[in-house]
């Protein structure tokens, strides 16, 4: 808005102080929760909205497992943040990699069966991990992929949306800029390390965010391929720790673990986000 | 050493029967050393020829040689050429030095060998102070001489220009002009410039070739294109404003126009069906000359352009600004000296010889 109207000003501040309210209050109770002890959070309804003195020991639970007061065992959570680290790294990098490769030979390659290759890509669009689960498993378990990393990540990998994305950037690209690289002796190859790629960074920044953070939040999948409780992804570790029915779920250390789940895709936007906008501002096309 | 042959080469687009032929067989034999212009309105195949010497393009019949080396299969890198892009293709990502020294990294030269040929050439076109800088942080001449600059580090034994002045506002490209034709003579190497624009072909060249529909109408140098043009096309296309064409019959000194008849300063070369050229600077208003119905007077600062008709046929007369000029709608009489007529066969549109 151009005009400077103070009463607009304001309306337009409290909507978003709202938002960010909406946003940033389960946050809040998520945190005050894994301060509190277990007992505490049961016990009073409504739930205290002032942080407890348990934190430390909430979050070690969580993060090194241990026995709570109650006596029952809770898994540590360390080695699942690794596992979901090692996943979402495997498939943003690959998604990435592959995705330029192919974007790469779609549009500087002329192959027989080029249009064919790259339609039955774009078909792969309508079939989603979910649509093609049960013939994925078949296949993973067959390769006895089961409980390895390679069974939680290859399937993720292909990625039709980046190849898309990926193409298109590299439409915009003169011609001028291949022909003179041709002309600098230049061969495929070393054309896309030194000009396509580095000219790419800004897409690539923006989709290692997107795959970072669709690789971490993988359930479904991991939910099948993952037996041995070594191999869970901590999105699943949540899952399992808050028992059903009436069981006793000590919620301070699901909260603590929730909060641990969203740190390191929270970790990746923010560091990513400078050299996005570092790319966005550097580069052109 | 860096001679260019182009025998004979034409380019054509899809195969067999219905294979579009793009160019007719172009044929030139340019010597070592020569500044050649080709000029042509868009579409006339003129980049095509540039691309096919290049190796952007294939060739799809007759030869290309450079330094007596055939290279009809080599590919561009090792043709031995460097080209300037209309648009400069510098490398965005890249630092002005890199852009000039990334050939000479991939043709593995040694460090300092690449340091030597890039501060040289960063010299001569003056960019020493901005070899760090990227491509967006220069303006359009800057780039235009980085991407010079990337052509002379290679060395090479032709350069090529596809329309580099294009994207230049007209002060800078007739300064640009000026550097290209210093850096020309100092360097001596053969160069092909392809532009559209005669004024650039007529001060660049030593030689330009006249191109039109994938045919090469003319080559020679800039005076005798512009004095004795072998086409109609070539006697429209060089000069400005383009030269009067009149189509009519001739019989001894009588011509006879649509709607008029005149009387020949000189016999026509032969009687029957030709065309007579008339440059407009050559015309001078003259009591009792061809007369010419004046409809439209344009003052152009040092001269005005006179539109008129005689008959049907309109013709265009530069004179002297400081001449009084007619005004609108009177008529004039129009006169020209013999040496300057140019007549046309009216079927091939050759140039006859008087």
């Amino acid at each position: 808005m151009v005009e400077r109207r103070p009463g607009l000003n304001l309306l337009a501040h409290l909507v978003l102080v709202l938002g960010v309210a909406i946003v940033a209050f389960p946050l809040y109770l998520t945190f005050v929760a894994s301060t509190q002890t277990a007992e505490q959070i049961v016990q009073n309804r409504p739930m205290s909205l002032l942080p407890g003195d348990n934190l430390v020991e909430s979050w070690r639970v969580a993060l090194f497992g241990g026995t709570t007061n109650y006596g029952a065992a809770t898994p540590p959570v360390a080695p699942m943040l690794w596992t979901s680290f090692v996943s979402a790294m495997v498939i943003a990098v690959g998604k990435i990699a592959i995705s330029l490769l192919s974007a790469f030979a779609f549009v500087y390659f002329r192959f027989p069966g080029r249009s064919l290759c790259f339609w039955m890509v774009f078909v792969t669009l309508m079939l989603p991990v979910e649509v093609r689960i049960g013939p994925t498993y078949e296949v993973v378990s067959n390769l006895g992929m089961l409980n390895t990393y390679a069974g939680l990540t290859v399937p993720l990998i292909a990625s039709a949306t980046a190849t898309f994305l990926f193409r298109q950037f590299f439409l915009t690209v003169p011609d001028e800029l291949v022909e003179a690289a041709r002309i600098d002796g230049a061969g495929p190859m070393r054309f896309f390390r030194d000009v396509l790629v580095p000219l790419s960074a800004t897409s690539i920044a923006a989709l290692f965010v997107i795959q970072f953070i669709y690789g971490w939040n993988q359930y479904l999948w991991p939910l099948l391929v993952t037996t041995d409780e070594s191999r869970y992804p901590i999105v699943l570790g949540i899952k399992r720790m808050i028992s059903g029915g009436d069981a006793y779920t000590e919620w301070n250390v699901v909260m603590a673990t929730a909060l641990l789940a969203m740190l390191p895709p929270a970790a990746v936007v923010l560091l990513m986000q400078r050299w996005f906008v570092k790319g966005l501002v550097d580069s052109e096309k | 050493m860096g001679a260019l042959s182009i025998r004979n080469v034409v380019k054509e687009y899809g195969r067999g029967a219905q294979a579009n032929r793009v160019i007719h067989g172009v044929s030139a034999e340019i010597a070592d050393g020569e500044f050649i212009v080709i000029v042509g309105p868009s579409g006339c195949g003129k980049s095509t020829l540039l691309r096919m010497v290049a190796g952007l393009e294939e060739i799809s019949g007759g030869e290309i040689a450079i330094g007596g080396r055939v290279v009809n299969d080599v590919e561009p890198a090792d043709r031995d050429i460097a080209m300037v892009f209309q648009n400069y293709a510098l490398y965005p990502h890249m630092s002005v030095y890199d852009n000039m020294a990334y050939g000479l990294k991939i043709a593995k030269l040694p460090r300092d060998e690449i340091d030597a040929r890039v501060r040289k050439a960063a010299g001569v076109l003056e960019l020493g102070q901005l070899l760090e800088r990227k491509p967006r942080q220069l303006s359009g001449g800057q780039r235009q001489r980085v991407a010079m600059g990337r052509a002379i580090v290679r060395q090479p034994q032709v350069f090529l220009f596809d329309e580099p002045l294009s994207n230049l506002d007209a002060k800078l490209r007739a300064q640009t002009r000026i550097e290209i034709r210093k850096l020309h003579a100092e360097l001596g190497v053969t160069s092909l410039f392809v532009t559209h624009d005669q004024v650039e072909a007529m001060t660049l060249a030593q030689r330009m070739i006249v191109m039109n529909r994938g045919v090469m109408e003319q080559i020679g140098s800039p005076k005798a294109v512009y004095a004795r043009p072998e086409t109609t096309f070539v006697a429209g296309f060089i000069g400005s404003p383009p030269m009067n064409l009149v189509t009519g019959r001739a019989e001894g000194a009588r011509f006879e126009l649509p709607g008029a008849v005149v009387a020949l300063p000189a016999p026509a070369p032969r009687d029957g069906d030709l065309v007579l050229g008339a440059r407009p600077e050559h015309l001078a208003l003259t009591p009792g000359g061809w007369p010419m119905r004046v409809e439209l007077v344009e003052m152009l600062g040092a001269e005005r352009l006179v539109h008129g008709r005689i008959g049907e046929t309109a013709i265009t007369v530069r004179v002297d600004g400081t001449q009084s000029p007619p005004s609108a709608g009177q008529t004039v009489g129009l006169s020209i000296a013999p040496a300057h007529l140019h007549w046309f066969d009216a079927g091939s549109r050759r140039r006859i010889e008087a």
